[in-house]
């Protein structure tokens, strides 16, 4: 079923992001308040794109917020995704919100202001490197805060003492469950038999809370992984 | 009592010299070195002499609101050119470092009116300015036609 989707910002994210949500047959308006920006956009996107400033609540009211099932907030301001979302929230009870992080390290006012989910580029860039990398020794997958869960995939590091022991035989901390080993480039599912090698790569789904655990348990000498 | 001023236009320099005149603790932060400045404006002695702090750094800089001594402040206000910011700057001086008195200045009346129907402090001068002229004109426009 269509939505109804406002989204602040026609950057090239904004503006992207509008063009695939109108193709996938969702209502769409786009706010924007630079106007040259607004008059580009507009060529293409005609009544579909608005022009204004996103973090004016009348601006939010003209695009008809109280029906939007969702605001999107990507401009390339963070205070100003912060604040659309949160009046999106806390004002007009919109049930769903997604904030674009610019600076990572603003992540925590988000956070403290209560707008979540929020996606960062720099953030996505940095997981990219750390799963190309294998050196950084720890992959997050997938994070669920909210649900108190995250997805996370490991090196097996040479000095491991779980290497050679048997799956059926390791003490993994409560809340965790080893759900699959990458050998040689190919993934499988252990059974309570498959020995663990050096080299290995698993993968695990756990309680955030006891990744530390996890990790040091992996690691050699009782110390995590990534050497901290 | 120690005040953290954010944002040091003519608005907030102008606080930040009455507070410190009467004898309070003044820190002030802005992110253009050129703000300091202004704090001196109609002083013969240096803001530093007279006892102020001055931080250069942005309002969502922790570590900028933490050399500015946000921890130890009392009363907090927050005076940038944006409006945005001072609403989020505000509340992160209301949440996160529980500042007892936090004060936001917001140009749009309609955002003002909200955040403090939320309990974000707001001082609003676009507002001020709106109810001044209106009784103003009115006084001299006198009595409506047919009213």
């Amino acid at each position: 079923m269509g939505m109804y989707v406002i989204i602040a910002g026609a950057g090239k994210v904004g503006w992207n992001l509008a063009r695939e949500l109108l193709d996938k047959g969702h209502e769409v308006t786009l706010i924007e308040n630079n106007r040259g920006r607004y008059a580009t956009v507009e060529q293409e996107l005609e009544h579909n794109i608005q022009y204004g400033d996103a973090s004016e609540l009348w601006v939010l009211e003209r695009a008809g917020i109280s029906r939007a099932d969702m605001v999107i907030a990507v401009t390339g301001d963070d205070e100003d995704n912060v604040l659309i979302c949160q009046v999106a929230t806390e004002k007009y009870l919109c049930e769903r919100t997604i904030a674009r992080v610019n600076n990572p390290r603003n992540r925590q006012w988000f956070d403290l202001l209560g707008v979540r989910p929020v996606v960062s580029a720099t953030d996505l860039i940095l997981r990219l490197i750390e799963h190309e990398v294998p050196e950084y020794g720890l992959v997050h997958l997938l994070d669920l805060p909210e649900e108190r869960l995250e997805i996370i995939e490991m090196l097996l590091p040479a000095d491991s003492k779980a290497n050679g022991m048997r799956v059926g035989d390791l003490e993994m901390p409560e809340g965790s469950l080893l759900i699959s080993v990458l050998r040689e480039g190919r993934g499988f599912v252990p059974g309570p038999d498959t020995v663990l090698e050096a080299g290995d790569e698993i993968l695990a789904v756990l309680d955030p809370t006891v990744e530390e655990d996890l990790t040091s348990y992996f690691a050699p000498d009782g110390t995590s992984v990534d050497g901290t | 009592m120690f005040v953290l001023i954010v944002g040091i236009g003519r608005v907030g320099s102008s606080v930040a010299r009455t507070m410190l005149q009467e004898g309070h603790t003044v820190s002030c932060l802005d992110e253009d070195p050129e703000s300091h400045a202004r704090l001196e404006i109609g002083l013969d002695t240096s803001w530093e002499d007279l006892g102020g702090r001055y931080t250069v750094g942005t309002a969502l800089e922790i570590e900028a609101l933490e050399e500015a001594g946000i921890a130890e402040a009392e009363a907090f206000v927050a005076s940038t050119n944006g409006d945005n910011t001072n609403l989020v700057v505000a509340q992160i001086a209301k949440r996160r470092f529980e500042v007892p008195t936090v004060i936001a200045r917001i140009l749009d009346p309609y955002r003002a009116q909200w955040y403090e129907s939320q309990g974000v402090h707001t001082i609003c001068p676009t507002r001020v300015a709106i109810e001044m002229l209106i009784g103003e004109v009115r006084e001299a426009a006198g009595p409506a036609p047919g009213g």
